[in-house]
């Protein structure tokens, strides 16, 4: 072993690398952290005492940010593992209409529901509850078996589902919101609180974040998510089922939709055909903004709570401020081009050889 | 021409008349290879010989058309990688199948992960610690050159992620290690550092390992036994000893082909 000394030049290159590369990763994990803290600094100072930085403006920000984190969750398992779904928003839609309309139809008859009266409440709600999550996953596999099957191009592919899936909700609906929701499910569930003080879509929210972090940090299933994002061909033959991986990511990612969308229906108390078409850019662009690489086999959900707050964060400053909250978007578009560009650092500092 | 041993139990793997023909290509045309216990067998030939497609028949990767694998005495069919894996044989691709955003550790053990005891590893929680310990014990043990356990592999120089796709070959292998042109990327020193890995792999170790090269000197410093393919044909077999470099070279050119051609 005659080498350490014949190559004192080679070592120290790669050493340097992957400080270089570890650096630029803890740096923009950091980043991105410092700007929320920076933003929450801001507008605390910006605004006047006892509006932005109060107990209840922090509950209303986590209560806007929570769909978001949860789709935020299952898109950061895409990326890191190399997939897209692009079809979350009209998924989510879909399900909405899905739950809306079973809870409806299911809770009383028309003429009880102007009363006000849900005689078969109980029985709606779970299965509504349960068709959501159904049709979510539904949409899920079907996305996951085109991923895996065929050879579109996921970004093609969800693309495509995302269009024929909004379109039969419209069709389905003829394009209106769906209105006849209990009115207790709202009151009870949307608009409820755990123990009458933390918002039942918070906690949710709450949930399916640590379910994400454990699942991706410890587990196997996690391991092999990023492996497969890494080097998809080295993943399959470790003896990873790629295939049913994959087809078990977009699968979740559809379930999380449809848990969306029972929340979305629980706290507007209908079914909107229109308010979640941005939704799959806004999930990836928290994701990426969060450190998740968009060429896979890199990403935490540490950074994806951070991403998926950011927006949420603009948007109530601003809105305070009587700032036009329009600006939130070109915000969280700047942050978006920088988290990409330094994803490319990273990427170039990583494969520099 | 042959080794002209016939006790079975002298090898570790026997190949016997495996034949593969992709289209109008015979790939492999009746090839006969024998693998002694603890050594290190060179397969040598010029392009498209043979030798990717043999070392795929013994990864399980391809089905050959005809012949037979025997490990240990036993007679085996590959149908996948995994059954291959199952038997003992582990493979060193060239182009390493690693995980270049996930550390050596986890490099080394992906898609075998050690568990975490009771409840938690049955709901599939892996057992880091124990991964990263196993890992660094192993490399050590084949003083190998990855230092920074916690590292990314693709951040690593080209020799060290050979010495970890190198590693996790010996560490998972029980009958067979292969490796396609390991060194054929690599610089001086960093080839001299795999071919001690593979030297470390076949002393403490003890397991055969097939080696494909186009590098003579690299074949003449590491090999036991040397064998040779052209266009699909074994066409020597040999202690390392018994042969020089223009043989080899005549047998894998073939001189009547030379003498055909001018
Ligand atoms: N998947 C395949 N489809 C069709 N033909 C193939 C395939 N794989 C190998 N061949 C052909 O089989 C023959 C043997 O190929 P092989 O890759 O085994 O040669 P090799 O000895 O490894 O060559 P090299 O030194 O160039 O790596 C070649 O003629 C090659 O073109
Ligand atoms: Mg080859």
């Amino acid at each position: 072993m005659t080498d350490l000394a014949s190559r004192p030049a080679q070592a120290p290159e790669a050493g340097a690398r992957r400080r270089r590369a570890i650096g630029a990763q803890r740096l923009s994990d950091a980043t991105i952290l410092l700007l929320l803290i920076g933003m929450i600094a801001a507008f605390s100072v910006l605004t006047p005492a006892g509006t932005f930085l109060s107990l209840s403006n922090f509950e209303s920000v986590l209560l806007t940010a929570s769909q978001l984190l949860i789709l935020s969750c299952g898109t950061t398992f895409l990326l890191i593992a190399g997939g897209l779904d692009l079809s979350i928003g009209a998924v989510t839609v879909f399900s909405a209409v899905v739950v809306a309309k079973v809870m409806g139809a299911l809770a009383g008859t028309a003429a009880q529901a102007a009363d006000f009266q849900y005689p078969n409440l109980a029985v709606a709600v779970a299965a509504a509850v349960g068709g959501g999550l159904a049709v979510g996953l539904g949409w899920g596999v079907l996305n996951g078996v085109l991923a895996v099957r065929t050879r579109i191009p996921p970004f093609i592919a969800t693309l495509a589902t995302g269009g024929i899936v909004l379109g039969l909700a419209s069709v389905w609906t003829d394009g209106q919101n769906v209105q006849n929701v209990p009115l207790p499910f709202q009151t009870g569930f949307g608009l409820g609180k755990l123990f009458g003080v933390v918002p039942w879509p918070i906690v949710i929210a709450a949930v399916v974040t640590a379910v994400s972090w454990v699942l991706l940090a410890k587990t196997r299933f996690g391991l092999h998510t990023y492996a497969m994002g890494a080097n998809l061909e080295a993943a399959r033959r470790a003896g990873i089922d790629v295939g049913r991986h994959m087809v078990l990511l977009y699968a979740g990612m559809g379930a999380l939709c449809g848990l969306v969308a029972i929340i979305d229906v629980g706290r507007f108390g209908t079914a909107s055909i229109t308010s979640h078409s941005g939704d799959g850019l806004a999930a990836i662009a928290a994701v990426v903004i969060g450190g998740t690489s968009l060429f896979g086999g890199r990403g935490r959900i540490s950074g994806t709570i951070v991403g998926a707050l950011i927006p949420a964060v603009l948007q109530s400053g601003f809105v305070i401020m009587d700032v036009q909250p329009f600006w939130q978007n070109v915000a969280v578009g700047v942050v978006l081009l920088v988290a990409v560009y330094v994803d490319q650092v990273k990427i170039r500092a990583q494969t520099r050889a | 021409m042959t080794t002209g041993a016939s006790d079975p139990g002298a090898y570790a793997v026997r190949v016997r008349g495996v034949r593969k023909r992709y289209g109008h290509v015979e790939a492999l045309r009746g090839v006969d290879l024998d693998i002694a216990p603890g050594e290190v067998h060179a397969l040598l030939g010029d392009n498209g010989a043979g030798k990717s497609t043999l070392v795929k028949v013994l990864a399980g990767a391809v089905t050959p058309d005809e012949g037979s694998i025997e490990i240990g005495g036993r007679r085996h069919r590959f149908t996948s990688p995994r059954d291959a894996q199952r038997a003992g044989i582990e493979t060193v691709y060239q182009d390493l199948a690693l995980a270049p955003t996930l550390p050596p550790d986890a490099n080394l053990f992906l898609g075998r992960e050690p568990a975490r005891p009771g409840l938690l590893g049955r709901l599939g929680f892996v057992d880091r610690k124990a991964m990263r310990e196993a890992a660094g014990t192993h490399l050590r043990s084949l003083n190998s050159k990855v230092q920074d356990l916690g590292a990314e592999v693709g951040s690593m120089s080209g020799g060290q992620k050979q010495a970890v796709a190198v590693a996790r070959a010996a560490m998972w292998g029980s009958a067979l290690i292969m490796m396609d042109e390991p060194t054929a990327a690599l610089g001086v020193a960093q080839t001299e550092s795999v071919l001690d890995l593979i030297r470390r792999i076949r002393d403490e170790k003890g397991l055969p390992v097939l080696l494909i090269s186009h590098n003579l000197p690299d074949v003449f410093s590491v090999a036991d036994r040397v064998t040779v393919l052209r266009l699909g044909r074994r066409v020597l077999t040999a202690p390392i000893g018994e042969v020089t470099a223009t043989g080899l070279i005549e047998a894998m050119t073939g001189a009547d082909t030379l003498r055909g051609a001018s």
